[in-house]
């Protein structure tokens, strides 16, 4: 056999498995989508519930995501990536807002969190969704292994007041927790840049129909 | 090669994660608890299983130049499956285990065992062989797993709803009230610490079965130097 042919041979068998391959995973995605999907929904759900309010909305809050990626925004926001806004209503009128909004101040790089906001500026619940803390200092952000981030629940921007909203290592009014000082800073003042982005956008953010991306009411 | 042979290799004497060595990506970064371990063991059991027969019954077919290519999409493509069917019904242990699901494809214990033995054998000792490989590295991943839950964090099968259901969410042991573990273990160089004692463990008790009956060992060691 002549090595052209022997190269051709070799060719076609490899391109025969990739194509046996391919098909294969073509079928176990066929199977394997709809749960996937209805997995991904309801994880998302889940995390989303447990930042709002008890009781029932109009519908899935998931099913209300807007994205928010306008430079200027996301600056306010004090982050990069993009923000998803969710709002939760209740007989049409939205009652709280969940902002899924990704920090890059952590110690080990992006501490994702979801930050709910009430119609009226408090604190619904905080919970951080993905991080690289270190296990047993900054990973008590997390709801296994503390309970620290849940003291965010009913605070707001007067209670403490906005310069307060520090770590109590930068003379501010919440507790760091022992060998950690960066993971919670990066967690109190990404938290302060929500509640001061959801007061100052209120209208856009809470008004019935409205569109956080709308141009505000009074340009300056 | 003998199934009690195939079955001594893999679960012992060439154990591919305490003497070969392989696959310690995944060994070292899901050993963390033992729920972890045991989701990552089994994930790479099954892979190992499929992989083995599918590239045994396919020796005949592929040629000789292209073999490392064929069995490395025929791993991928496992890999990939296991992968999806994981996030379908396994969907929180899926989330955890994270990026290392993907990387099961790089474990060389898969690549090792279909170059060297899948390739030479019939599918019936080949499914043997991948059962036995991935039970070896499994049950070392498990073992490690228990000790760092155990010495980490006070406990052992903390999240085992992850992987049995709800109603396996009161399994959680806390073995010594009030010790909340030494952070090292749970930490990288901790697997790594886990690793070595395990691996000097059986090294140990290798030794003393060797001191002990020197008549038995000679013979074994010979026999293999004939084949």
């Amino acid at each position: 056999m002549t090595l052209l042919k022997q190269m051709a041979l070799s060719g076609a068998l490899l391109a025969a498995f990739a194509v046996v391959g391919a098909a294969l995973l073509a079928g176990s995605h066929a199977i394997t989508e709809p749960r996937i999907e209805a997995n991904v929904r309801a994880t998302l759900e889940r995390q989303l519930q447990e930042v709002l309010p008890p009781g029932d909305f109009d519908r899935a809050v998931s099913a209300s995501a807007e994205r928010i990626d306008a430079a200027e925004q996301l600056q306010a926001l004090g982050t990069r990536k993009p923000v998803t806004l969710y709002r939760a209503r209740r007989d049409g009128e939205t009652v709280a807002t969940v902002f899924d909004v990704t920090t890059p101040e952590g110690y080990s790089g992006d501490i994702r969190l979801l930050v709910g906001v009430r119609r009226d500026g408090t604190v619904t619940g905080v919970r951080a969704v993905s991080h690289r803390e270190t296990p047993g200092l900054g990973d008590k952000i997390d709801t296994a292994k503390s309970d620290w981030i849940k003291g965010f629940s009913g605070r707001a921007l007067g209670d403490p007041p906005a310069e307060d909203w520090e770590v109590a290592r930068d003379g501010g009014a919440f507790d760091q927790f022992s060998g950690a000082t960066i993971t919670p800073r990066a967690v109190v003042r990404q938290v302060a840049r929500v509640l001061r982005f959801a007061e100052e956008r209120h209208e856009g953010i809470y008004s019935t129909g409205a569109r956080a991306n709308a141009p505000q009411s009074d340009p300056t | 090669m003998s199934y009690a042979k195939i079955a001594h290799e893999g679960l012992w004497k060439n154990n591919p994660a305490m003497v070969q060595l392989l696959g310690l990506c995944p060994l070292l970064a899901t050993s963390s608890t033992v729920i972890n371990a045991t989701g990552m063991a089994l994930a790479t059991l099954f892979v190992i299983l499929f992989t083995n027969v599918l590239i045994s019954a396919i020796r005949a077919h592929t040629r000789k130049e292209i073999r490392i290519p064929v069995f490395v999409m025929i791993i991928a493509a496992a890999v990939t499956a296991v992968e999806l069917f994981m996030n379908a019904w396994l969907h929180e242990l899926y989330l955890r285990l994270g990026i290392f699901i993907p990387l099961i494809t790089t474990n060389c214990m898969i690549l090792g065992r279909a170059e060297a033995f899948a390739s030479k054998n019939a599918i019936p000792r080949a499914a043997f062989d991948g059962l036995m490989m991935g039970a070896g590295f499994g049950l070392v991943l498990i073992a490690l797993g228990a000790l760092r839950e155990a010495i980490g964090q006070g406990t052992l099968l903390a999240g085992a709803e992850l992987l049995f259901g709800a109603a396996a969410a009161s399994w959680e042991l806390q073995l010594i009230p009030g010790f909340e573990g030494w952070l090292l273990l749970v930490l990288p160089p901790g697997a790594f610490i886990g690793l070595g004692l395990l691996v000097a463990a059986k090294q140990w008790l290798d030794l003393r079965a060797e001191r002990r009956a020197p008549a038995t060992a000679a013979p074994e060691s010979t026999a293999e130097a004939a084949q």
